[in-house]
């Protein structure tokens, strides 16, 4: 276990211009696209079925699964890319469109294929401009070798790619408000049923995958599905790009085979390479700002990056693949309720207990650590949170549309599992002791 | 009269046809009347409310959702500071704090505080009209944005076309 290159092999080749189409052509990109265009569709799926590959995104739901959900013979359908990366701490996915747009419009060509659409999209997160820059250039390049347009290749198959670039809101990253967004309304979430793919996109058949999810396909189709199910562990299989950020010596993007721990991702010397000054790790988040916190405990550090075993064990995800470290000099009261702020900045507003339960989550939370907490205050919150995310327990339910309101209420749940003391300090002393 | 300069108007008939119904159209169109301006206007609004067959009061809708679609004319750089977790364990409000005591009266700079901007391997982090700065000090902070002010670093629009900055008369 530890580092492998497969998504990242590209960038570790040619580290100064992996994002051009001469570095890419020389590596090998868009041979799995011809292998691809001579196979049946289903063949395809079949392989990506066999590699057991999860979605990046988030959610981490089967790949091949959500291509099968599909009606059969309704057209137009849609291929939707979400680059719209905004969980916090999350920056693998900019990476790759930043470094590897040819790799990613690989994996939407050899996708659009497999799932019969002739239109694909890609929401690239509006801040991202030199992520849209490479992409779009990439993209003229690939029409212009004949890899994405009329007749690919000369297979008979046409494919049209249009860029399409967001404006700052984290909850088009979910995919219904991303399809609203896409179709120039406000980014606020559908109602499940129906599932986008049944109605998404112009309410036609579409499936909306992330941008790593995408990537990994040629590379899939190069190994071969069953080779790339072999890595990794249990129903994780194959690698993923994690993105170390916080306390760690060297924080970046590593892509490790899946069932990796996360003290060799913070503690390996080509990984994390160690926590700053060598202090302890305090708590660390495990999957992006959604997730619910672990600690420096033995038990939590050598758990596996296994999407199901840390669901299971610590009811906490691996999410979009973040790992945020805190050391013992970290204040936890003052990271809740800047996750706190931040998921009040970004509710859309639909929903009553997202809407108003963000934003008192912060104020009381903001009060505790300036010193004015009151000792009912964390389970004021726990009250709170309940009416968002009722039992407060993982898997969480939802009073919501989408997962943004649960999500919100995460930090809570974790400071109340490990740092009830520290919340009673700030409390007792009446100002933070961090400070 | 028009908003869009010719050459804009072209571009919009571009963007408009690429989409299967028009209205996807809307958030690259606002995205363009920015570039144009730097800003949104109402007037912008309507003439992309035209362009995609919608009321202007819904162009307004989903213009002012999104945070990165400015309704005042905000100076020509816009210096976007993180000050999420990794940012905020790193530094991040310092150099917030150190950019808005800077440039609080200099109308060409706009100083924001936004939320992670996917740069967390090099927290702290800034963005100068959307390019990356990484791993900064206040001090380093006001260094960029002095460079992009004496024109040294290329200050561009989100389309990357180029911005004339101009000068303070205080010398800020």
């Amino acid at each position: 276990m530890g580092a492998k290159t497969i998504i990242t092999r590209r960038l570790a080749e040619r580290p100064d211009d992996s994002w051009t189409l001469d570095a890419a052509l020389a590596t090998g990109a868009y041979e799995a696209l011809k292998r691809a265009l001579k196979m049946p569709p289903d063949d395809i799926r079949a392989e990506v079925e066999a590699s057991g590959l999860r979605g990046r995104g988030g959610a981490g739901f089967g790949t091949a699964t959500k291509w099968g959900f599909l009606p059969e013979g309704v057209f137009p359908r849609y291929l939707v890319v979400n680059a719209d990366e905004g969980e916090p701490s999350t920056f693998k996915d900019r990476m790759l469109l930043e470094r590897d747009p040819h790799q990613l419009i690989e994996g939407i060509a050899i996708a659009s294929y497999a799932v019969g659409c002739t239109q694909a999209f890609v929401y690239v997160r509006g801040e991202f401009a030199l992520g849209y820059d490479r992409l779009t250039h990439a993209l003229e390049e690939a029409r212009r070798r004949g890899f994405v347009g009329p007749n690919i290749l000369g297979s008979g198959f046409d494919l049209d790619v249009v860029v399409h670039r967001g404006a700052g809101a984290y909850i088009c990253g979910e995919e219904t408000a991303l399809l609203e967004s896409l179709e120039g309304r406000q980014g606020m979430p559908r109602i499940r049923p129906p599932f986008p793919a049944i109605e998404g996109l112009y309410a036609k058949p579409t499936v909306v995958n992330n941008v790593e999810t995408i990537s990994t396909l040629p590379a899939i189709l190069t190994m071969g599905g069953a080779k790339y199910g072999k890595l990794g562990v249990n129903k994780s299989t194959g690698t993923r790009i994690f993105s170390l950020s916080g306390h760690v010596k060297r924080p970046g993007n590593y892509e490790v085979e899946l069932g990796t721990t996360f003290r060799e991702l913070m503690y390996q010397r080509n990984l994390g390479g160690g926590i700053r000054d060598d202090r302890p790790v305090k708590f660390f988040i495990p999957g992006g700002a959604s997730s619910q916190w672990l600690t420096g405990a033995d038990e939590h550090l050598d758990a596996p990056l296994d999407m199901d075993f840390v669901q299971q064990t610590f009811g906490v995800m691996l999410g979009s693949g973040a790992v945020m470290v805190f050391d013992d000099t970290a204040c936890a009261v003052r990271v809740a309720w800047r996750l706190a702020k931040f998921f009040a900045h970004e509710s859309c507003g639909k929903c009553t207990p997202c809407r108003e339960g963000t934003g008192w989550i912060t104020k009381v939370l903001h009060r505790i650590e300036l010193g004015d907490g009151r000792k009912e205050d964390l389970d004021l919150l726990l009250d709170v949170g309940d009416n968002i995310s009722p039992g407060l327990v993982a898997p969480f339910s939802q009073t919501t549309i989408c997962p943004l309101g649960p999500s919100a209420v995460s930090p809570l749940v974790s400071l109340h599992k490990f740092f009830r003391d520290e919340v009673d300090e700030h409390v007792r002393e009446g100002r933070c002791p961090f400070t | 009269m028009s908003f869009f300069t010719e050459e804009n108007r072209q571009k919009a008939g571009s963007i408009v046809e690429r989409y299967p119904v028009r209205r996807s159209a809307v958030m690259p169109l606002l995205h363009l009347a920015q570039d144009q301006e730097g800003w949104v206007s109402g007037e912008a609004m309507r003439e992309i409310a035209d362009l995609v067959g919608i009321e202007p009061a819904q162009v307004l809708g989903t213009c002012a959702f999104y945070t990165m679609y400015k309704r005042e004319p905000v100076g020509a750089l816009v210096v976007s500071v993180c000050t999420n977790v990794s940012c905020l364990v790193t530094g991040g409000p310092e150099i917030h704090q150190a950019l808005r005591e800077q440039y609080a009266d200099d109308p060409e700079v706009y100083v924001e505080e936004v939320e992670c901007l996917a740069a967390c391997g090099g927290a702290p982090a800034i963005q100068v009209n959307y390019e990356f700065h990484e791993h900064l000090t206040p001090e380093s902070a006001v260094e960029v944005v002095e460079a992009y002010k004496r024109g040294d670093r290329k200050a561009r629009t989100l389309s990357g076309t180029p911005v004339a900055i101009v000068p303070t008369k205080a010398g800020a």
